[in-house]
């Protein structure tokens, strides 16, 4: 059990889609096989016309290159990659109908953000007078008409981002794949890029892959995440899916819940971890329980005439600010993460060694099947 | 994370900030004595060549045509040297510094191999290929009548010859040092590879080819020994500026000194200006 | 003032400018001349120790097997030769190179030693060199005289003017009132001959010594205009001499009717 982060706030519940793009012909439709020494990526993916997919997961998961198969920069070593239902397999990156924005955005620094954002349209044979009022037009529809004539250093991070966004889109794509692109920026900006990239993304209309290890940034951007660890999905959803219920200790982790794995026998879970879990849910089975670390009450005494079913002896492994409240890492009868405020903390007299009773009520946790 | 940041923070409120790191900016003295005599080194020979220019026959020694002859030539010639290894050289740096292929090690320390050649036995092996009777010269020769030893054209291979090198070490390395991102940022955006060099890897190296160039024209403006035994010694045909000085200094001295002299203010005329408008902006 | 004196000196206001580093170089090499004199003071009467020679390059070969019969002959000598075209050892004397004997292919260089009095003595001719035109094997374009090296599409390469090779076939042709103009002027006489044997070009004016030395890569042509242009070449003891007991023997030897032999050869005419 890895320590959750900060609890996540599920702030889009939005409509699930559901699509199952490998029954229709528009799209992208790839499994992607690449070996590296060791190491296999193997990833399935589908996505409809106007959807945007998140590949979410740790450093060195293999999502970037996933992105770079994709965009042809990476040779694939089996697999299939289909699009719009065209074999793009053996073609040619400069060939492919996908615009790429790179983590750093990769702006030409010799050129002024027009002919960074003209290059594309000039490769594909126009003019340099339509390239131009091509990539005009693309600037200004990202509202970065006074900044056409700026070199790339000129720009703030956010313009950066927002020109690359543009060069890419003035390919035309039919498949825009974006690698974190917003890692690059301040916690400030990326506030005002990720709400403009939403809608941006919104608006297109043909494929869009994300890459990132941020949940925030998969969760705002994208309608269906594909988490992948170590070159294979185990996990694909929307985001309010894998939100409630995560599938591995770096979902859980993300998304900051206690995640357990267990056998249920109607409402009692015997987990894998020795212990057992009373939920509301009445299942059988291998099953997942999980639970947020502010649903955990922790008392210095065994409570008595406590409602709650769930009761472990713990240990306090340690003690970490989290905002405004206190996060403890806890071990012994259960390992888990409890939030308190900082009165309760104080009052409990907690501090690493102590000895804790801890509480979940049974309405808290969430268990679903395997 | 954060407990690295307050590490930082605590470091530098022990070391009393940044204002006090602002006090020490003096030139180490273990670094100051040896690159003092290192500019010494480079710079007494030439101060003495001035001093023992013979200032009063110079002007008689300079209005010879035969002077103004060997310097046209020698900076045509090391111009067009420049401009070949410009056009194979820095394809070539390219094909080192991006393209893997078994044995490329061995094929970046044959492109240096004329670094320490010894330039007449570079002249020797430019004959042995090139030369009329040489193992690529037979064919040119019995095939299209071209003979390169004894010729201008010559002057400028062994020139090429000499200096290439410098150029493609030059590239090469800022070749690595550039991003290869950013060729493939172009393919992404429907470039050819040869598009994405020409339109976007060129400009972002400019500095280091400028820089390859002006050493390799410098080079080939040196030139002696490859030209001399390649393309042989005629006034105004293969005689270049370093043959005229070596030539003169078996009998006449001054007028070799009076000859480094002018090449020697052409090459500063040239580099500094090269300098001031290429190489500051890289 | 000896030269030694001068050069240190020299040195002095070198290390009054501060280069340290070059001062320790030249350091080096003077304590390399100071072992040579011990070996000879330490010699009184009998011939030992080490001769230094410099040499014309044409006589690389004879002179090269001459010190090995000098140094047969003295045991307890050594014979370390300098061979290079003449004005640059002529140079390297003047500037204070350190040397006991020194044989030019000119009178002209050696009157460059002389003239700055860095010879004992007056220098005495001991062999001639004679001109001949140097060809491909087999002399595949029939070249017979002088006057057929004129002809056109015919590529000649001459000494430069400036090299006593040089000079000695102006002289030639000038003679004959001949005009040729060559593909080159090359630096020496030797660089001349190379460029015949590489097969680059098709003649060159060169010594007879040179074209003895080259063997069957390249065939010789005599030519009747060389004895307008023998050339004479003179050895000398030179005044700075560490050794001039040894040195004057190994002059000797060279003027000997065994040394002449040898000299003789190789292709050079008696004085």
């Amino acid at each position: 059990m890895t320590r959750p982060a900060r609890a996540w706030d599920d702030r889009r519940m939005t409509e699930t889609y559901d699509v199952h793009a490998d029954t229709a012909p528009d799209g992208l439709d790839a499994r992607l096989v690449v070996d590296r020494g060791a190491f296999r990526l193997d990833v399935a993916l589908a996505v409809a016309p106007g959807e945007v997919v998140a590949l979410l997961g740790p450093n060195g998961a293999g999502k970037t290159t996933a992105l770079r198969a994709l965009a042809g920069l990476t040779p694939l070593t089996g697999g299939r990659l289909r699009l719009d239902g065209a074999e793009l397999d053996r073609t040619p990156p400069e060939s492919r109908p996908v615009g790429v924005v790179f983590q750093d955005y990769l702006l030409f620094p010799h050129l002024t953000a027009l002919d960074n954002v003209a290059f594309g349209p000039r490769c594909q044979g126009a003019t340099k007078a339509e390239a131009r009022a091509q990539a005009a037009e693309w600037l200004d529809r990202l509202g970065l008409k006074d900044h056409a004539g700026a070199k790339p250093r000129k720009l703030s991070g956010g313009q950066a981002q927002r020109v690359a966004l543009a060069r890419a889109l003035a390919t035309r794509p039919r498949l825009l794949l974006l690698d974190e692109p917003l890692a690059a920026l301040d916690a400030r900006t990326r506030l005002e890029v990720r709400a403009q990239l939403r809608r941006h993304l919104a608006e297109f209309e043909a494929v869009a892959v994300l890459v990132t290890h941020d949940p925030l940034d998969a969760m705002v951007l994208a309608d269906r995440l594909v988490v992948v660890e170590h070159g294979r999905v185990v996990q694909e959803g929307t985001p309010s899916d894998i939100a409630r219920r995560p599938r591995t200790d770096y979902i859980a982790q993300l998304v900051g819940l206690n995640l357990y794995r267990g056998e249920a026998e109607g409402h009692t879970v015997r987990l894998d971890a020795g212990p057992a879990v009373t939920t509301t849910e009445e299942l059988s089975g291998p099953v997942f329980v999980a639970f947020p670390p502010s649903a955990v009450t922790l008392h210095r005494e065994r409570p008595t005439g406590s409602s709650a079913r769930n009761l472990w002896r713990c240990e306090v492994a340690g003690l970490e600010t989290h905002g405004d409240q206190i996060r403890a890492d806890l071990a012994g009868g259960l390992a888990l993460a409890a939030d308190l405020t900082t009165v309760a903390a104080a009052e409990l007299d907690l501090h690493p060694g102590a000895e804790v009773w801890a509480t979940v009520k049974a309405t808290q946790t969430h268990a679903y099947p395997v | 994370m954060t407990s690295t940041d307050r590490t930082g923070a605590a470091t530098d409120t022990l070391r009393g900030g940044p204002r006090r790191r602002r006090v020490r900016t003096g030139v180490p003295l273990p670094l100051l004595v040896p690159a003092l005599i290192g500019l010494a080194f480079l710079i007494v020979p030439l101060i003495a060549l001035l001093v023992r220019t013979p200032w009063h026959s110079l002007p008689e020694q300079l209005t010879s045509p035969d002077v103004w002859q060997a310097l046209r030539l020698s900076l045509i010639c090391a111009t067009l040297a420049t401009a070949v290894s410009l056009v194979i050289g820095v394809p070539l740096a390219w094909l080192l510094a991006r393209v893997e292929f078994p044995g490329r090690g061995l094929v970046r320390a044959l492109v240096t191999l004329p670094l320490v050649l010894p330039p007449v036995v570079g002249g020797v092996a430019l004959l042995m290929a090139l030369g009329r009777n040489g193992i690529v010269g037979q064919w040119l020769d019995s095939w299209f009548g071209i003979t390169l030893p004894f010729t201008t054209t010559g002057v400028v291979i062994a020139e090429a010859f000499v200096a290439m090198p410098f150029l493609v070490i030059s590239v090469e390395g800022t070749l690595r040092a550039a991003d290869p991102r950013y060729e493939e940022a172009a393919t992404t955006l429907g470039a050819s590879r040869f598009t994405a060099f020409r339109r976007v890897t060129l400009p972002l190296i400019a500095p280091g080819i400028a820089a390859g160039a002006v050493l390799a024209w410098a080079r080939a403006l040196g030139e002696f020994g490859a030209t001399i035994t390649f393309a042989g010694n005629f006034p105004g045909r293969t005689q270049t500026m370093p043959l005229a000085v070596y030539l003169a200094l078996q009998s006449d001295p001054e007028a070799a000194i009076a000859l480094s002299l002018v090449l020697l203010a052409v090459s500063i005329a040239v580099l500094a200006g090269l300098r001031d408008r290429w190489m500051s902006a890289g | 003032m000896t030269r030694t004196a001068r050069r240190n000196r020299r040195m002095s206001q070198v290390s009054g400018v501060g280069a340290a580093a070059l001062l320790a170089l030249s350091g080096c090499s003077s304590s390399g001349s100071d072992s040579s004199v011990s070996a000879s003071d330490s010699a009184s009467g009998k011939i030992s120790g080490d001769v230094t020679v410099f040499a014309a390059a044409s006589l690389k070969e004879s002179f090269t097997a001459l010190g090995k019969q000098f140094e047969k002959e003295h045991p307890g000598t050594k014979v370390t030769f300098s061979f290079g075209g003449s004005d640059s050892l002529a140079a390297s004397i003047t500037g204070g190179a350190p040397a006991d004997v020194f044989a030019s292919a000119s009178p002209r260089t050696m009157k460059i030693v002389t003239d700055a009095g860095d010879a004992s003595g007056a220098p005495a001719t001991f062999v001639r060199n004679e001109l001949e035109i140097a060809t491909l094997p087999g002399n595949p374009d029939k070249i017979g005289s002088l006057a057929d090296l004129t002809e056109s599409g015919l590529k000649v390469v001459l000494c430069d003017k400036e090299v006593p090779c040089g000079a000695a076939a102006q002289k030639a042709l000038d003679a004959s009132r001949l005009k040729l103009t060559p593909v080159s002027y090359e630096q020496d006489v030797k660089a001349a001959l190379t460029k015949v044997e590489l097969k680059e070009a098709d003649a060159a004016v060169v010594y007879k010594t040179d074209v003895r030395a080259a063997g069957d890569k390249v065939e010789g042509v005599e030519f009747p205009e060389s004895a307008d242009a023998v050339n004479d070449y003179p050895i000398a003891l030179l005044k700075d001499t560490q050794n001039a007991e040894a040195a004057k023997a190994f002059i000797a030897l060279v003027r000997s009717a065994e040394g002449q032999k040898v000299l003789t050869e190789a292709g050079f005419l008696k004085p």
